[in-house]
């Protein structure tokens, strides 16, 4: 143990602990910016200065070792007027038009500034960082430079952790810039829309791409709005609201949906079902007739751009099935109409993600029907968050709604869609029962459960071995994906998610961390383990679509509106 | 008249510098040999005795920094030479290696000895393309004749060096910028711990050492550390190569003793060019300070600088005349670290342009007094929360003129008040 004194209260720190760390042990706050509990130390943004007695220059918290005899002052007059005039400098560079900026509420700059009583304009002049302000070409993340503070977090993630490699730093000194290469537009990039940069970025620099106002203006038409919901929206949506991480709230989001206008509320843990019945069947196929193996879902739109782009030779073994946002699109344009005896373009379809990689997805000609897109437009867990705000509900004391029907149910198995390694769960729990016609003594599979960055596990399916891989975040996709390129890996099955942690950690949920990563991790699998069915091919309604509608699992009709196609996209990096 | 001492010249311009025949018949490449002779304890102490500073610009005693590597377990270490000498109007490390490149070599390999390391870097200012052939031509005379490579002299001792060339920014001469970009990184400066000397290149304990202080290692190893401790001044021990410039009479690179006085360069140089009026001087570079004329009685070693409120830096002496506008070259200064911030951190990346922004309006009648206190607000915050030395040094020229030159700022003013 190491002892140190911080504002004269001495502390004891773990060998390795940072000064940051020993003063959070005090509940001394120290500001920050560029420092992200998920990510290695930059020290670049400096808020963090504190002076160690007898040191000229003063330390950053984050980065500095607590040391033995350390005399540590958080409050001098040296470290305020530091702070404070690094502050100053950068919002002479900041837009500050907090009024109407998509982060004011959350935005840790504002914080920052508020922490520090920082109440007087700048003394130097309004210099913006970039000429181009507003980047609003992706269909997922908007890009406003003239909001970003340079501390590299957004970088960080897009090459160290996803290896996307879409924003990288440019110039240098004064001109320094995060951006895509080549000066491209975000929406032009190798950018896969998985939002993770939103996640990280401190301030107002990267937000979602909004859609709530397609959705009030829907309400001034005729149309019979109907949306679908993910599964790890009931799981986020309420800490997204200020409740505790990982409190559930299906019944209450309905209401509250309901109360905003919208005419159906649907389940997409039915279209996940779904998924495992075609995607089961599909991998079986591929098993008995020789297919391109491992097999590897198709459930995550970043992920699948990510493919497209860096891994288009393994196209082949992505599976053909939609995503089911992109199943259940195609079933309310092609399907419901018919049954409530309307036309499709008399039906608003609109879907509720944690995802902003899904607006690009909604957007693919694949995923369309004559022309007109299957999902009209995507509201993130964020966007939900504040259209229910600005519609003055107080989500709090709401009562529960169930979904509606047809689509309103869905099973534990796709309930864990939301989890990294859910999907294969749930195909195990199915393929396995499916195949050998037993019932699983336990369906909880709990080697591709948790944050290891790559799970695998071996399961007997019958006579058949089946080995299977998980993978979540796009580097660790990469390690497996190198893998398999390389005839490494002999899987017959692979889970990739491109967000780390899978949906509950997507880029349109609220900022996140690790660590309420945990909370919501838990209350997924405390929803699996309520709801009454927890395996796909035992919900009925999916049941029932069938035998009404799509007759087998890989039949005709389902490979006419449930399957799709890639697309090459290589030339993304020339 | 001032005499030049020189230890680490003494072979410039007396050799063909990549003849190793020349350089051995001066009693080169002795040195290593009788390092090799010694424990690696035995030839540290000798350093260790020399007290010998780096000259770099930081003054970090060079033993220290070899002991620390030396005392790191790992499977490789290196030794760097940093001859990125980024600094205008410094042109001692280019003399040196191009007059005496194995001067150089042969104090690496007594580093790389001490150390552990069996592999050393020249990493070569991208402005000195012609030096890389004078190098590699010695490093492959050096090589023939058995001085380096493996085995050196049948003692089991094996080093080699290498020439990389540099990024071609001013801040890939910091260390751990300078690491980065050996590494094909962006060259910049990364917050130390880790040090080097613990976690440098490829992640293994490095040694980076200036031009100048490896050059001194075979004459500290061949004459005693002893001897060396008794040139210069007691807590600055040796000789520092200065390089005078700007409206000197006498301009070019001399090698004096630590401590000697400013007064007596200047006028052993000549004085003041084209017999004009001395205005001041600029001391240690870019990032080092303005004094006047009033401050010459300064003796030249890091600690009397810093204590004085100057720097002795690389040892550059700008010698200024009386038609010289101190505003113009301060801003001027500015811009070019507008320019050389590697532009990581807040304080350097935003304030150098603030810092310069603020003296262009004084100088073009725009400023007020109030400036002058947010000059210095700035300069002290950018000194004490800068990352690197850069952002640390480079207000220095701003502040020191600000005190030294106090009224060339209010007349400025004050122009443009009546204006
Ligand atoms: C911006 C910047 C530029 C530097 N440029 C050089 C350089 O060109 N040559 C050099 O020897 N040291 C340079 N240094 C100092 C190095 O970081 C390092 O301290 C030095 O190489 C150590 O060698 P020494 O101990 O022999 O002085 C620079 C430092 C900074 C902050
Ligand atoms: S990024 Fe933060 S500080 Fe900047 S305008 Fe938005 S809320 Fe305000
Ligand atoms: S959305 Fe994902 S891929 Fe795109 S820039 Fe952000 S982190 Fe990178
Ligand atoms: S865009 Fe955001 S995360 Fe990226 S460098 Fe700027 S402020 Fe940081
Ligand atoms: S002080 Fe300047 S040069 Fe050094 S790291 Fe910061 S921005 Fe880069």
């Amino acid at each position: 143990m190491i002892s140190l004194t911080i504002d004269g209260l001495p502390v004891q720190v773990e060998e390795g602990a940072s000064v940051l760390d020993a003063a959070r042990k005090l509940n001394i706050n120290i500001p920050t910016l560029c420092y992200h509990p998920d990510q290695d130390v930059k020290a670049n943004c400096r808020i963090c200065v504190v002076e160690n007695e007898g040191q000229r220059t003063l330390l950053p918290a984050c980065a500095s070792p607590a040391a033995e005899g350390m005399a540590i002052h958080t409050n001098s007059p040296r470290v305020r007027k530091s702070r404070r005039h690094i502050l100053e400098l950068l919002l002479a560079r900041h837009a500050q038009d907090c009024l109407h900026c998509k982060r004011s509420g959350t935005c840790e700059l504002q914080q920052v500034s508020e922490d520090l009583h920082f109440v007087k304009t700048p003394r130097y002049p309004y210099r913006p960082r970039s000429a181009e302000m507003n980047d609003e070409s992706s269909m997922s993340i908007v890009r406003n430079a003239s909001k970003c503070i340079a501390c590299g977090r957004c970088e960080y993630v897009c090459n160290e952790i996803q290896t996307v490699h879409a924003i990288s730093k440019v110039n240098r000194g004064f001109d320094v810039n995060f951006v895509p290469a080549y000066d491209r537009p975000l929406g032009e990039s190798v950018c896969i829309n998985c939002g993770q940069c939103v996640q990280v970025c401190p301030t107002g620099a990267l937000t979602i791409q909004d859609s709530c106002d397609q959705f009030w203006d829907a309400l001034e038409t005729d149309k019979l709005i109907v949306a679908q919901v993910a599964p790890s929206v009931r799981i986020n949506l309420a800490e997204a609201l200020g409740e505790e991480p990982g409190t559930v709230s299906t019944g209450r989001l309905v209401t509250a949906m309901k109360r905003m206008g919208f005419h159906l509320v649907f389940d997409t843990d039915f279209t996940a079902d779904l998924t495992i019945m075609e995607e089961g069947t599909e991998l079986l196929g591929r098993v008995k007739n020789g297919g391109v193996l491992p097999m590897v879902t198709s459930c995550s739109p970043g992920w699948i751009k990510f493919c497209e782009t860096y891994y288009p030779d393994l196209l082949p073994n992505l599976s053909s099935c939609k995503s089911p946002q992109g199943m259940f699109g195609a079933l309310i344009k092609n399907y419901y109409p018919a049954k409530i005896g309307k036309r499709p373009e008399d039906i608003c379809s609109v879907s509720i993600m944690p995802c902003t990689a899904k607006k690009f997805e909604a957007r693919r000609p694949e995923l369309s029907t004559d022309e007109a897109p299957d999902v009209d437009f995507v509201i993130t867990v964020q966007e939900l968050a504040r259209m229910i705000r600005s519609a003055g509900i107080d989500f709090k004391s709401l009562a529960e709604t169930p979904f509606d029907n047809p689509f309103g149910l869905g099973s534990g198995a796709g309930e864990i869609f939301g989890a990294t390694g859910g999907v294969m769960e749930a195909a195990l729990r199915t393929v396995y029962e499916l195949v050998t016609g037993e019932t699983l003594k336990d369906i909880n599979f709990e080697a591709v459960r948790g944050f290891e960055g790559i799970k695998e596990a071996a399961i007997q399916v019958g006579d058949l071995p089946v080995r299977v891989a998980v993978a979540h975040g796009l580097g660790n996709a990469r390690k497996l994906m190198d893998a398999v390129r390389s005839g490494k890996a002999d899987y017959h099955f692979i889970e990739v998610m491109a967000c780390p942690g899978g949906c509950i950690g997507g880029g349109g949920n609220s900022i996140k961390n690790w660590k309420l990563m945990e909370s919501r991790l838990e209350a997924v699998y405390g929803e699996d383990e309520r709801l009454p069915i927890r395996k796909s091919h035992e919900n009925p309604a999916v049941n029932s679509l069938y035998e009404e509608f799509l007759g087998e699992p890989g039949g005709h009709k389902s490979h006419e509106l449930l399957h799709t196609v890639y697309t090459d996209r290589s030339y993304l990096l020339r | 008249m001032l005499e030049e001492t020189r230890i680490v010249l003494r072979n410039v311009d007396e050799i063909d510098p990549v003849s190793i025949e020349d350089y051995r018949a001066r009693g080169g490449y002795e040195a290593l040999k009788k390092a090799l002779s010694m424990t690696r304890d035995e030839a540290l102490s000798e350093i260790d005795k020399s007290a010998l500073r780096g000259r770099g610009g930081a003054g970090f005693p060079i033993g220290k920094k070899l002991s620390v590597t030396k005392a790191v377990d790992a499977d490789q270490k290196y030794i760097i030479c940093n001859a990125d000498e980024g600094e205008p109007g410094t042109n001692k490390d280019r003399v040196v290696l191009s007059g005496d490149p194995n001067s150089v070599f042969e104090g690496m390999a007594i580093a790389a000895y001490i150390a552990g390391a069996a592999k050393g870097f020249v990493y070569l200012r991208f402005e000195y393309p012609y030096i890389f052939p004078i190098l590699e031509q010695a490093l492959e005379n050096a090589r023939k004749a058995g001085c380096l490579g493996g085995n050196i002299f049948g003692s089991g001792f094996d080093f080699d060096i290498s020439v990389v060339s540099g990024g071609g920014a001013y801040v890939c001469g910091e260390e751990t910028a300078l690491i980065a970009s050996i590494e094909g990184k962006r060259g910049e400066p990364q917050f130390k711990p880790p040090y080097p000397g613990v976690k440098g290149l490829f992640g293994k304990p490095t040694v980076v050492n200036n031009v100048e202080t490896l050059a001194n290692l075979p004459q500290i190893i061949q004459n005693g550390g002893e001897w060396f401790a008794n040139i210069g001044v007691p807590n600055c021990t040796g000789t520092k190569v200065f390089t005078l410039c700007g409206n000197v009479a006498r301009p070019g690179v001399a090698e004096y003793p630590m401590g000697t006085n400013l007064k007596d360069i200047f006028e052993a140089h000549g004085g003041v060019k084209d017999g004009k009026d001395l205005q001041g001087f600029m001391l240690g570079g870019q990032s080092g300070n303005l004094i006047n004329p009033d401050q010459m009685d300064l003796p030249m070693d890091i600690d009397t600088c810093r204590a004085r409120d100057a720097i002795l830096g690389t040892g550059t002496i700008m010698v200024m005349d009386d038609y010289c506008e101190i505003l113009d070259i301060v801003e001027n200064i500015m811009s070019f670290f507008i320019h050389e911030s590697c532009g990581k951190c807040t304080p350097c990346r935003e304030g150098n342009i603030r810092m310069h922004e603020i003296i262009h309006n004084i100088n073009a009648g725009d400023g007020k007094l109030e400036d002058l206190d947010t000059l210095e607000e700035l300069a002290e915050v950018m000194q004490i929360t800068s990352l690197c030395a850069l952002g640390q040094n480079s207000s220095y020229p701003v502040i020191t003129s600000l005190h030294n030159f106090r009224d060339d700022y209010l007349k400025a003013i004050e122009r443009g008040q009546r204006a």
